[in-house]
């Protein structure tokens, strides 16, 4: 995948090649492994690599997101079905991950009742814990309640956290509450201050990874998909040597890089959204000709392993379908 | 001639209310049980089918859903606050003083409008 930037107009990192690979990476899962303080990511679809990448992890876990149980519509009428044979995919997996990431709109409307599904489809999940923030679409009660009295006990203010696992530090941000008339997603001055203080007494050698719903860097502000304050967030996560963001929200993968910092967004479990841009097509869910929906949608796994510079991430479908199988991927064919 | 006068003045008034409505992109409005117009502004496709509309005070306005995506209608000092409106569903809420008014989604706060309110 390594390659020289050609034409690198923003100054992103990212040239059209580039966001045409990161697109090719559109409804695989991922598989994050952290190896040495650097997250590396597989699909998990790469079995054979990701599988290698495990073998040398110091440990291992997945990010799931967007499972928007609930929803009925065309794009997807069974959503719990698709949840499902996400965390079969993940219970087949060569080294079973740690803890699982769910990275929001776990639920379509806040309702109980689709809280209570997703937590019985989610206990499947062979792993010791699953860790949360909040999506929009979990909070539509705008107080949040319904989500904190399930999955915030050890959190602050809205539900942001952090806890280390085996030498790294992980920080779950709420970027959907609050929102202000105009803007994207938002941390908040309180949120923002105590993320300063969490990480102040952190090493600069410790892996940081850090994981809300909306993507924490400017990937498309016209259809809302960044967040107001993510700037400040980002100045204090700076001195770290390997930091990782992972987001979901908009229903495809994308990755960039940014100095110490590598970004990361993964597949929903429900249903694909369009390519940012996509003239006439707007940021809701989006119809797939039958038959291709789980090829559009996945998990993220990463591995992590001493030593070495990046935790390992890896996207994969549902379905098993290679990135290299989807119609974005031949544009970039021959050049990678 | 002078009756031709009035007839131009008479059509121009009486077009005048519709073409503001239009011109703001709101529906023509219709009429409530009290005597009192009634908008409709659409949600489709993340947007506000009118993001500009002037009704007159005692209006009401309607907001309807049609995307298959659940949105709020909420004005921005809170004077009225809508549940989240999932696909079809829809919020009214009547203006009883003028003013200026901007709302939008909290959920997809890019989406926003305002609604002027003008006294009779």
């Amino acid at each position: 995948m390594s390659r020289r930037i050609i034409h690198d107009h923003n100054h992103d990192g990212i040239d059209r090649r580039g966001f045409l690979e990161c697109m090719a990476w559109v409804g695989t899962g991922a598989l994050c492994v952290l190896s040495g303080g650097v997250l590396k990511s597989y699909a998990l679809s790469e079995a054979p690599q990701a599988a290698e990448a495990l073998s040398g992890a110091d440990f291992s876990f997945v990010q799931i997101s967007d499972s928007h149980i609930g929803f009925n519509k065309a794009a997807n009428p069974d959503v719990s079905a698709t949840l499902q044979a996400a965390i079969d995919k993940i219970n087949a997996l060569p080294t079973r991950p740690s803890f699982v990431l769910h990275t929001g709109d776990i639920t379509q409307l806040s309702k109980p009742e689709e809280f209570d599904t997703a937590a019985q489809i989610l206990k499947n999940l062979k792993t010791d814990q699953i860790f949360y923030v909040p999506g929009e679409h979990d909070v539509l009660d705008q107080t949040g309640k319904l989500y904190r009295d399930r999955h915030g006990m050890n959190s602050q203010g809205d539900g942001w956290y952090s806890f280390n696992a085996k030498g790294a530090h992980f920080v779950g941000l709420v970027n959907v509450m609050n929102l202000k008339a105009g803007g994207l997603g938002y941390l908040g001055d309180e949120q923002l201050e105590w993320l300063e203080k969490d990480l102040a007494g952190v090493s600069n050698s410790t892996p940081i990874v850090a994981f809300a719903h909306i993507p924490l860097w400017s990937v498309y502000p016209e259809w809302g998909w960044g967040t107001d304050d993510s700037a400040r967030a980002l100045s204090y996560l700076k001195r770290f040597g390997s930091v990782t963001v992972l987001n979901g929200h908009i229903h495809q993968t994308m990755r960039k890089v940014e100095g110490n910092v590598t970004f990361h967004t993964a597949m929903s479990t429900a249903f694909p959204q369009a390519a940012p841009g996509t003239p006439n097509a707007s940021p809701g869910p989006m119809a797939v000709p039958a038959g291709q929906l789980r090829d559009v949608l996945g998990v993220t796994s990463a591995q992590f392993a001493r030593g070495q510079h990046a935790l390992a991430v890896t996207d994969s479908t549902l379905s098993g379908a290679s990135a290299a199988a989807m119609p974005m991927v031949s544009q970039t064919g021959g050049n990678r | 001639m002078k009756k031709v006068l009035l007839t131009a003045i008479a059509l121009l008034f009486a077009a005048f209310p519709a073409y503001t409505a239009l011109q703001a992109g709101g529906k023509p409005a219709a009429v409530g049980a009290k005597g009192e117009k009634v908008f409709t502004i659409t949600i489709k496709d993340f947007m506000f089918s009118s993001s500009d509309l002037h009704v007159p005070v005692g209006s009401k306005v309607t907001w309807l859903n049609q995307d298959e995506e659940p949105h709020t209608v909420v004005e921005i000092n809170r004077a009225f606050s809508s549940t989240a409106l999932d696909t079809d569903e829809k919020f009214t809420y009547q203006f009883k003083r003028a003013g200026k008014y901007k709302f939008f989604c909290t959920l997809h706060p890019r989406m926003t409008g305002t609604i002027t309110v003008e006294a009779r």
